[in-house]
Formats: C-alpha cells, sequence, structure tokens
C-alpha cells in the first residue's frame, strides 16, 4: 500500500514562497504569509464576499482578483485573465501576482469603483464607519473622486424585524448575509430578489426573521447595510472601547466583544479575527438583551490595531507604540555617542576651550551669512 | 573680530559752541514729542477697540445651517476624533417626522459641546468635517470668561443665527488662495462674502 498522505504543495506570492495544503485557496494562502510574518499583512488581497467562516462564499465582489504568472510547475503558462483569489485553488509550482503587478491594482481601483456606484457614500450617518470593509477598501485601493454623474440606486425602507435595520441603498451585493441565513438558521427567510440592476437583499415577503442567530447577518455584513437597531446612531465606533467578554449561553458559545460608551454597554458583537471574520457566532440573546456588565465576565480590552480608527484617544500601553517606520528609521540613523573625549575637570582649560568655541562659533556665522 | 555689518564707528571730538549751548537741542526734543503727539496713534485701545485679523483668522466656532435654516450636523464625530485637544463632544439622535426642516440629514447633534478651555483653536475640526458644517469664525473670540459654566459652549452658543449669519468671501483653502492670486493680479476688487459655504 501507498502511504495515503498529502504532499505540501509550494507556491510562490508576490515572490514569497509558501507550502500550503493541496485545495487551499490562493487567499489562504496568502493569508498564511501574513499570519508568519505581520509586516507581510499589506500583501493579503482584500475580500469583501469571501468569509472563511461561511463556506460556498466568495467569488462575487472580484476585490481579490490577482494575477497567475505560471499555473503550475506541469504547465508553466499564465493564466489568460485575473483570476478571484478567494476561490481559485492553489497548484504546485503556481507563481501568483499581487501587489507586485500594476495590472492587478488598476483591476483593484476600477473594481473599488463600480462598487461605489450606487453606495450612497453616507459614511458620516452609517454606524458602521469606521469599521466597514468598503471604507478601507476604497481608502486603500480606490480614487479620490467619482465619475459617474447618474443618479444612485436607491431602495424604499423595508422593516426586517425589531433588531436588524437593513439599508438596502447600501448594499454591495456581497451574499454573505444570504448564506449566514442558510448555514446559521434553519428555515430560509433571507435572499437576495430580482435580477442585475434590480437585484436586492430581501426577507421572503417581508416576513420579519425572528430566527435565534439571524443578529449574526449585522456582524458578517461588510458595509452598513444591516446595522444593529439597538445601536442605531447610538456613538461613533471609535469613540467606544471595546472589551472582550464571555458568559454561560446555553444557544451559542457565548464568547463576545462589548462597547462600552462610558460605564454603559451599547452594543454586543462577536469577536472577529486578524480578517474582521467571525469565528464564533453567538445568539440574539446575548447581543440584543444581555446589556449589563453584570451579564457578564469581562476578560479585557480587544486588542485594536493600532492603523485602526477604534484605537483613536485610546491610551493603552500597547497602543501608544510607536509606527513601524519611525522605528525602522532610528535604527537606521542610529550612532554610537563617540565619548572617547578626555573629560576635562581643570576650570583654566575648560574656560579656554568655551572661548575657542565661541570663537569657532562666531567664525561659522559669519561664513554662514557671506554665503 | 567682526560679528554683523551694523557696526559704527564712534568718535571722540569736541563739541562744537552750538551743541554746547544746550537749549536748541531742548528746542528740537521738544519739536518731535510735539509732532508725535498729534501724529496718528500706532497703538489701538484693546479691547473696547478691536482689529480685524484677516480673512484666516481662527475665532471662536459656530455651526452652520444651509440655505433653508437647516443645521449641516450630522454627528459624525470626525471633528471630535481630529481634534488633538479632545475639546469637542456630541450626542447624536434620529431625526423624527415633521423635523424636517430642521436638521438636513437623518440624524443630528442633539448635544453638541466645545471646550473652549481645552480648545486650541488648531482648525482641525473645520478640516474634518465631511459636511461643512463647523468652523471657525474670523470675525469673533471667545470672550473673556470668569466662571467654569461659561467655558463649555453647547449648541445654544454655537448654533448659526439666521437673523445675523456668518459670512466669509472664502469658504474653503483653496477658494481663499484663488482668491488671493486673483487680488495680486488686480482681477478682482471687490467680493461680496456669502453665507453659505
Amino acid at each position: 500500500m501507498e502511504e495515503i498522505k498529502s504532499q505540501l504543495v509550494k507556491i510562490t506570492f508576490d515572490g514569497i514562497e509558501v507550502e500550503v495544503e493541496p485545495g487551499t485557496t490562493i487567499m489562504q494562502a496568502a493569508r498564511k504569509i501574513a499570519e508568519a510574518d505581520e509586516s507581510q499583512a499589506a500583501l493579503v488581497p482584500p475580500a469583501m464576499c469571501y468569509y472563511k467562516p461561511l463556506p460556498t462564499s466568495g467569488g462575487k465582489c472580484r476585490a481579490c482578483l490577482v494575477r497567475v504568472a505560471q499555473g503550475s510547475a506541469k504547465d508553466p503558462r499564465p493564466m489568460p485573465k485575473l483570476v478571484p483569489s478567494c476561490i481559485t485553488q492553489v497548484q504546485e509550482g503556481m507563481v501568483v501576482e499581487n501587489t507586485t503587478n500594476q495590472a492587478v491594482l488598476d483591476t483593484r481601483k476600477s473594481i473599488v469603483e463600480f462598487l461605489l456606484i450606487n453606495h450612497p457614500l453616507d459614511c458620516p450617518i452609517c454606524d458602521q464607519a469606521g469599521e466597514c470593509h468598503l471604507q478601507d477598501f476604497a481608502f486603500e485601493h480606490g480614487s479620490v473622486k467619482t465619475r459617474y454623474e447618474e443618479d444612485r440606486r436607491t431602495f424604499d425602507k423595508i422593516d426586517i424585524g425589531p433588531h436588524v435595520q437593513l439599508h438596502m441603498t447600501r448594499c454591495i451585493l456581497c451574499y454573505r448575509c444570504v448564506y449566514t441565513a442558510d448555514q446559521i438558521t434553519d428555515q430560509r427567510v433571507h435572499g437576495v430578489m430580482n435580477r442585475g440592476d434590480a437585484s436586492e437583499i430581501s426577507t421572503y415577503i417581508e416576513k420579519a426573521i425572528d430566527n435565534d442567530f439571524s443578529g449574526n447577518v449585522i456582524d458578517v455584513c461588510p458595509v452598513g447595510a444591516l446595522t444593529d437597531k439597538t445601536y442605531r446612531f447610538k456613538n461613533r465606533v471609535w469613540f467606544t472601547k471595546p472589551e472582550d467578554a464571555h458568559r454561560d449561553c446555553e444557544k451559542c458559545c457565548g464568547k463576545v466583544t462589548l462597547w462600552y460608551r462610558g460605564e454603559e454597554v451599547i452594543r454586543v458583537t462577536a469577536r472577529k479575527n486578524t480578517w474582521g471574520e467571525v469565528n464564533d457566532f453567538i445568539c440574539n440573546t446575548c447581543r440584543f438583551d444581555k446589556k449589563k456588565t453584570s451579564d457578564w465576565t469581562l476578560e479585557g480590552p480587544t486588542k485594536v490595531k493600532r492603523s485602526s480608527v477604534i484605537s483613536a484617544n485610546k491610551y493603552r500601553a500597547d497602543l501608544v507604540k510607536k509606527p513601524d517606520f519611525a522605528l525602522k528609521l532610528a535604527a537606521t540613523q542610529f550612532k554610537n555617542i563617540d565619548d572617547s573625549r578626555p573629560y576635562v575637570t581643570d576650570e583654566d582649560t575648560i574656560r579656554h576651550q568655551s572661548i575657542e568655541n565661541n570663537d569657532k562659533a562666531n567664525h561659522r556665522s559669519l561664513l554662514s551669512k557671506n554665503n | 573680530m567682526q560679528l554683523t555689518n551694523r557696526s559704527k564707528q564712534v568718535s571722540n571730538k569736541e563739541m562744537t559752541l552750538m551743541e554746547r549751548a544746550y537749549l536748541p537741542a531742548i528746542a528740537q526734543g521738544l519739536a518731535i514729542t510735539i509732532k508725535h503727539f498729534f501724529a496718528k496713534k500706532v497703538t489701538i485701545e484693546y479691547p473696547e477697540v478691536k482689529r480685524y485679523l484677516g480673512p484666516v483668522f481662527r475665532g471662536r466656532h459656530i455651526l452652520k445651517r444651509d440655505e433653508q435654516g437647516r443645521e449641516r450636523c450630522t454627528a459624525c464625530g470626525l471633528c471630535a476624533v481630529a481634534c488633538p485637544a479632545e475639546a469637542i463632544s456630541m450626542v447624536a439622535a434620529e431625526r423624527e417626522k415633521g423635523e424636517e426642516t430642521l436638521y438636513r440629514e437623518e440624524k443630528y447633534a442633539a448635544v453638541y459641546e466645545v471646550n473652549m478651555l481645552r480648545c486650541i483653536f488648531c482648525g482641525l475640526c473645520e478640516e474634518a468635517c465631511p459636511k461643512q458644517a463647523v468652523y471657525l469664525r474670523h470675525d469673533e473670540f471667545v470672550p473673556v470668561f470668569s466662571e467654569r459654566d461659561q467655558v463649555i459652549w453647547g449648541k445654544d452658543l454655537l448654533v448659526e443665527d439666521m437673523n445675523d449669519r456668518y459670512t466669509r468671501e472664502a469658504w474653503t483653502k483653496e477658494e481663499a488662495r484663488a482668491l488671493d492670486t486673483k487680488r495680486a493680479n488686480g482681477e478682482v476688487t471687490n467680493v461680496v462674502p456669502r453665507p453659505v459655504p
């Protein structure tokens, strides 16, 4: 019998070699690089629709398009078009270009423009601002100005229940909430209706979603299309303080992030990982009903990336660390102090040196004045 | 050694008869004093009189309204997060039916407070504002205060009075710069300040 053991596949991503299990997607390989070395986080393709905890998600928004310069070791031809990295599986010897390829970056800029065509850009009002993936995506990859002059798509407001607020105008049709409703809840009440430009997220016949886990659509939504009604306009994300907490819950894992304004819990969300994904979904009781500190066991402040606006005005010791480039700059310019001079204590010598130094300084200032 | 080029040779020669006579010099000195007595004063009597400080001066805050008198501020919090002194705080509220004439957007600032003791008048709030709502007036100072409760300014003091609107010649840096170059070239002589950004 031959030993059945999956051999690792070696691929090159932006010039960095990485070994992954066969069947891994390019996106996961890139994330593996970034998880091993945090300074490489910038080369991971952005994802608007792909959500690892939701199987079969991905491949819709085209934000993660990359170029495959070499299909595999056996067939070294490049793939003819840019491929979505979140659903393309790796092959032995594959060479992928992401940030190193200008065509990919240009395409990404256009994708931002497409996603923003019908987006209302009402960030000052939107509760998602500050933790919105589309905001980050547009900020990092988009252009400052829009070329779009036509009227943006608008929808009538639909009430989809007491807890979740649906703003269809902000939706980018990533289908994450549909997959959540399909996979987390056991009855399908929530889907995409109509086609093309007219497609919209809706619940069947405007039926309220009353499943115990329906609140998770708020967390998976990359934009502010689905937001928490109990948190509506309460405060901006960057003025609230996130704390990790847990409680014994018979329905879910009970591990959450509490968002504080002063002493008051104004929002409860599931915990998100580095990629903004929720691994442990939480139930509606934890999310909407338990809004007292006494309901929870606090674990400590949530780690917030320094680049995030949520870290603004929060003075935790590990958050006020100097940015990387300043430390690097300081390291390149570091010089040992030259203390080989003799240490003078004699008063006459000191006075004499002082006069000499004055002379030198005067001379220098004259020189600089004459020039 | 020569440090600057402004040094002057001094002499120690004997004085002439005219110089020694003393009285002509007194008369000369008095003449100078009397001349200045009638000359135009270079000082102003602050605080009774205040000087115009130019169009780019940053004085007290104002929360602008739009043409129809609706508040522009939507309580997005960007001014507060941009504020280096953490002087601004706000509480947002949702606009209700019938309040469309009061507030421009569906969310508004129910409370908007500036702590004038903390404020350093840097103007970053003005630059951060995406709704062109908060501005630092170029023509008004924060008045001197003597009590603690006069320090925190609420919406009662900050929101613009529609009967006495705050007007400016230029509402953005770019606009002001363009106006400056036009003035320098003599293309524009008088610009009417307008109340709406």
